[in-house]
């Protein structure tokens, strides 16, 4: 097969952008709003009362037992059928955030609960009230632990984005596709944004592995 | 000592004032009932060792003291402060002034990973009790120096030694001023070698006047330093008294046997 470079040249720049204007903006802000949802459901799962935790577990377990396709699809498609109309960025935004929310739930919720219970004593003896020892003894602690479980979350959020396109949002995948359409060179398309794709989870990963040196200095090892 | 010695302890009550005394204590986990009915007072300046085998309750006792258990009877009276009567359900207001009376010094030392040492010490001073950080700052600097750690105030839980941490530790506990430390153990899960730092910081303090509580398996150091020491087994006190008397010449045939076993190991 001849490779049309001119065409890998031309469509270089549309399909960066795509990546630029929609998926990063996209995952971002997803992601973002999910760790602020996942603290929340996480703490509601470990709080005593027994109403509250289940309704966070039942949280979780709906979104990860659920495609995520199909969230996106029952928001953007389904909504307007009960006179809900959301735009096809919020409606992705929302997807998104409520999947990152759940998954991201159950990352924190280990990460508390792996913090040793005297940490929680040493800021009860100092005068403490729970939630300070939260804040300023647990939380930094478990952000520690969480960096790579999160950091898997969020590479697998920036790849999941692509789903978006299936709900007219212009983002990296869907400039080609309609790049393909036109030029009918759908091999050369779909790998060119493959690769993109990939050149941008490996700036991800090792700007995990940066934040997991810094915050390591302050872990006892 | 000067007035503003941050070393000095708090209050200017005479010696032999009870600081804390407590009635009737008694906690259970589950159907294990740990502790039935403890008495204890402890006077102002005074050091008071726990001994007794694992399992017997002393370390329930402090745990109790400091809030970290709630009992499930018995009466907590700290000087200065309304008693609190655990026959009822006791109010997390209630709990917190008892609480602020004392401060632990923990077993596994407990310090924060994530905070300096100085920021470790001035935690509580500085967010809890909210006194100004410059002074809480020259206050830590200077109890540090006193532990002989003025050189490790910027550095890490995980940079020092065992020892070392656990004299933070201490730090921590004294720069709130409590008017009764309480330590659990405070040397058990040192290597042998760093025992005695340890033990001489403890000493000091008694010697200068704080009132402390002490769970130890030191049989030597709680005949140097305590004013009383009471031995317990099986969640009752079955011995108190002087040290010389408890521990040289124990009435009670559990306390011989107890105190037999630690000074003969073999």
């Amino acid at each position: 097969m001849d490779i049309d470079w001119d065409l890998v040249a031309s469509s270089f720049w549309p399909l960066v952008q795509g990546g630029i204007r929609g998926t990063i903006p996209l995952s971002l802000a997803s992601f973002f709003l999910g760790l602020v949802l996942a603290l929340i459901v996480a703490l509601m799962r470990l709080s005593g009362n027994k109403v509250i935790s289940a309704i966070a577990r039942g949280y979780v377990s709906v979104i990860r037992g659920t495609p995520l396709l199909v969230q996106l699809f029952v928001i953007f498609y389904g909504l307007p059928s009960i006179g809900v109309v959301i735009d096809p960025w919020p409606s992705a935004i929302i997807a998104f955030s409520l999947n990152v929310g759940g998954y991201a739930a159950e990352v924190i919720r280990a990460a508390i609960l792996s913090v040793p219970k005297g940490q929680w004593e040493a800021g009860h003896t100092i005068g403490m009230s729970p939630v300070t020892t939260l804040r300023r003894i647990i939380l930094p602690q478990a952000a520690r632990v969480s960096v790579p479980p999160l950091s898997n979350t969020f590479i697998s959020l920036v790849k999941d984005t692509s789903l978006a396109s299936l709900i007219l949002v212009t983002e990296l995948f869907r400039q080609a596709q309609e790049i393909a359409a036109f030029s009918q060179e759908f091999m050369v398309l779909y790998v060119e944004a493959a690769v993109i794709y990939w050149v941008f989870c490996l700036i991800l990963s090792s700007g995990q592995s940066q934040l997991e040196k810094r915050l390591d200095r302050y872990v006892a090892h | 000592m000067s007035p503003t010695d941050p070393l000095a302890p708090r209050g200017t009550v005479p010696a032999h004032e009870p600081v804390l005394t407590v009635s009737g204590l008694r906690k259970s986990f589950g159907a294990n009932q740990v502790l039935k009915s403890i008495d204890l007072s402890v006077r102002q300046g005074e050091v008071l060792a726990l001994i007794g085998p694992s399992g017997s309750g002393k370390t329930t006792v402090l745990r109790c003291l400091n809030g970290l258990e709630t009992p499930d009877g018995g009466v907590v009276a700290f000087r200065g402060i309304r008693p609190v009567d655990f026959a009822s359900p006791a109010s997390k207001k209630q709990l917190a002034s008892l609480r602020d009376q004392s401060a632990m010094v923990f077993q596994h030392y407990n310090l924060f990973p994530h905070k300096t040492v100085l920021e470790n010490v001035i935690e509580g001073p500085v967010q809890v009790q909210k006194r100004p950080k410059a002074e809480a700052v020259r206050e830590a600097s200077s109890l540090l120096d006193r532990v002989g750690l003025a050189d490790k105030r910027d550095q890490y839980p995980h940079e020092l030694s065992g020892g070392q941490q656990q004299r933070v530790g201490i730090v921590r506990a004294l720069a709130l001023k409590p008017s009764l430390l309480l330590f659990d153990e405070p040397t058990s899960a040192l290597d042998p070698e760093l025992v005695g730092d340890v033990l001489h910081v403890i000493k000091e303090l008694a010697e200068e006047g704080w009132t402390m509580a002490l769970v130890t398996h030191e049989l030597a150091f709680a005949r140097e330093v305590a004013s009383e020491v009471v031995f317990m087994d099986g969640g009752v006190v079955v011995e108190r008294g002087h040290p010389d008397q408890v521990l040289r010449d124990p009435q009670e045939e559990r306390t011989q046997q107890f105190v037999h076993r630690l000074l003969n190991p073999f």
